[in-house]
């Protein structure tokens, strides 16, 4: 019995942790190459996850209406960093918190006025919506698993990028140095684009994966954005390798202590005090790991910056 | 150990002309607001009545709570993304002790101060030894922890918040449930902050801070105990920002856990910037744009936020430095 619950736990963390990655990979390299803040990341997020929610609506189909969504996010992402954002790369912090606030405002809003303010529905493709039988007596969500599957291969094909071509070189080479790899003729206007694009796919993939799961809402990207940034700096500003250790720390951590320390407040001092203060313990223990990451590790854990 | 340079530093400061680190308050700009500002009860029915009262007491009392961010992340260079739970302790404080049964304003409001001053010390004592980006996720980290905490109050509300029996009593016939007279009262604290900050900016304190902020380690090399000058400023912040979350518990009456959440950090954060990081005005110039644009616009369409997120992208584009950098580009030509 407790066995399956932690592989359960363990599984939903995995799964939330791939997610998370999504979004963190593409927030860390923006943060870590172009040295800039985007909160409006966050926006890309819900941009993404609406626009595969709509299109799976028009098509009939969810893996069209993800692919339709994945394209769609990353146009927007690439018309957002030529039109505003590739302003803001020389300005100081403050001035890209502002602007790109400003940004989410108006993504919020605009997805408001397109869609309304009550969540849309998205649902799995019919095919994955059973349970699957993992072990004896242990049933999984088939579409949890596809979660998990759909992050496993996307890291992967990641690492291919980054690590085994040249356009991976490139960014490595501007997460550690960017003048220097200014200085070794980077053109660095395309890779900034195409780095935004990329980054805004991978939102749309996250959001459209979990869209059946979470409700698909104006203001979905900002918690999420948030949790976001802490995995970023746990990992490691600029580091994907780092991004992916914090964004599974993160994943298992949040969804293990949703369920385990109400379980344990409940065993050691009754019911009441799991109710009370169970679940706010368990959402305050991503932010306690942090701030012993960051006091044992002012860097994070892979540093980029040499 | 900072003891000998302060004093040779000392009177050559005070003989030498205005340098960056001044911030002069023009008394032709300050005194006829000031006028305005006191005249605004009696001009206030004029214009639709009590509303705008209340509304203008809110105003008063961001620019009070951005002004005392603007302090350290403006002047100090510690860009915190936790102000707001300061706020929220500040208004925890009032709503705790008035189901204790403490009403008096003399009693709570300097509790909440105090209270907000307390966390801002042990907050900033872990945050201060981190620097940029970390210093502005650690201080995000605990203010969220607060957030979470006082969810999981219920004896205080919890989620739902904390309603108050009433205004906090002052004294002397005083009554705050009138609305003029918590305008006037919450005028006074603010105008007291304003000119509190102001002083300590032209004071050997606020150079040395903002000095700091320029360059750290020339600081610390020629013998400014940095680290002590910044956590001062930092818990001096957040003692002003609890009067401002008792102020605002007062006014609204309530006190929730939502006073304290992350965003409500980035509007401050937000006013500060759009009023000008830095500037002895930024602070209350942000608070009062940012809050009469939203009024404004809200009143227009129910597809404000889009309207706000324009003109503030518009201000990022064409004003660099906030709305202060425009006026002052202005003085100069």
């Amino acid at each position: 019995m407790t066995g399956i619950l932690i592989l359960e736990q363990a599984l939903n963390g995995l799964q939330f942790g791939l997610m998370l990655f999504l979004l963190a990979a593409g927030l860390t390299l923006v943060f870590g190459i172009m040295d800039m803040i985007n909160l409006a990341h966050g926006s890309l997020y819900m941009v993404g996850a609406y626009l595969v929610a709509a299109a799976t609506a028009a098509t009939g189909s969810f893996w069209l209406g993800l692919s339709a969504g994945i394209a769609g996010a990353a146009l927007f992402g690439v018309l957002l960093e030529l039109t505003v954002l590739r302003r803001l790369y020389q300005r100081d912090h403050l001035s890209q918190v502002l602007g790109t606030f400003a940004i989410l405002l108006m993504c919020n809003e605009a997805v408001r006025f397109i869609w309304g303010s009550q969540p849309v529905l998205l649902s799995p493709p019919e095919s994955l919506a059973g349970p699957v039988a993992l072990l004896p007596g242990f049933d999984y969500p088939a579409y949890r698993l596809l979660i998990i599957g759909v992050g496993l291969v996307v890291a992967l094909l990641l690492w291919v990028l980054i690590t085994r071509t040249r356009l991976g070189m490139q960014v490595r080479a501007g997460a550690s140095n960017r003048e220097m790899a200014l200085a070794m003729g980077t053109n660095v206007r395309a890779l900034f684009t195409a780095l935004f694009g990329l980054g805004a796919a991978l939102c749309a993939v996250a959001g459209g994966m979990l869209g059946p799961l979470l409700a698909v809402q104006v203001g979905m990207g900002e918690s999420i954005l948030i949790l976001a940034f802490v995995v970023i700096v746990i990992g490691g500003i600029g580091s994907v390798r780092g991004a992916l250790l914090g964004a599974l720390l993160v994943g298992v951590v949040d969804t293990a202590g949703r369920t385990l320390i109400p379980m344990l407040f409940g065993a050691l001092l009754g019911p009441e005090a799991a109710d009370n203060a169970g679940p706010a313990v368990a959402s305050i223990l991503i932010y306690v790991l942090m701030a012993a990451v960051l006091f044992w590790k002012p860097k994070g854990l892979f540093p980029s910056h040499g | 150990m900072a003891e000998a340079p302060l004093k040779s530093a000392a009177p050559s400061s005070a003989a030498a002309p205005p340098s960056l680190l001044d911030h002069a308050l023009s008394l032709r700009g300050s005194l006829p607001l000031l006028a305005l500002l006191l005249a605004f009860p009696l001009l206030a029915p004029l214009i639709g009545g009590d509303f705008y009262l209340g509304l203008a007491a809110r105003i008063l009392i961001f620019a009070l709570a951005a002004t005392s961010l603007n302090l350290i992340l403006g002047f100090g260079g510690m860009v915190s993304f936790g102000h707001a739970a300061f706020i929220g302790v500040g208004a925890y404080t009032v709503g705790v002790l008035a189901q204790a049964g403490i009403n008096s304003a003399w009693l709570v409001w300097p509790a909440a101060m105090l209270v907000a001053a307390l966390f801002a010390l042990v907050i900033g004592a872990i945050s201060l030894r981190t620097q940029g980006v970390y210093f502005i996720m650690i201080t995000l980290a605990f203010a969220q922890m607060l957030y979470y905490l006082a969810i999981s109050f219920k004896a205080y509300g919890g989620d739902d918040g904390l309603p108050l029996p009433g205004r906090s009593l002052l004294g002397w016939g005083l009554d705050l449930a009138d609305d003029r007279t918590f305008y006037y009262v919450t005028l006074l604290l603010a105008a007291l902050a304003f000119a509190l900050v102001w002083r300590l900016l032209n004071a050997r304190f606020g150079h040395v801070l903002q000095a700091a902020r320029e360059n750290e380690q020339r600081m610390e090399a020629i013998g400014f105990a940095v680290y002590r000058f910044k956590l001062t400023a930092f818990v001096l912040a957040g003692a002003l920002a609890g009067l401002a979350g008792a102020l605002l518990a007062n006014l609204g009456g309530f006190v929730s856990p939502s006073m304290m959440q992350w965003n409500q950090s980035g509007l401050l954060m937000v006013m500060v910037i759009l009023g000008g990081v830095g500037h002895l005005w930024g602070g209350v110039i942000g608070a009062v744009v940012f809050l009469l644009l939203e009024e404004v616009l809200s009143h227009y369409t129910i597809y404000w936020q889009f309207l706000l997120g324009a003109v503030l992208l518009v201000v990022v584009l064409a004003a660099p430095n906030g709305l202060m950098s425009l006026l002052r580009r202005k003085d100069r030509s």
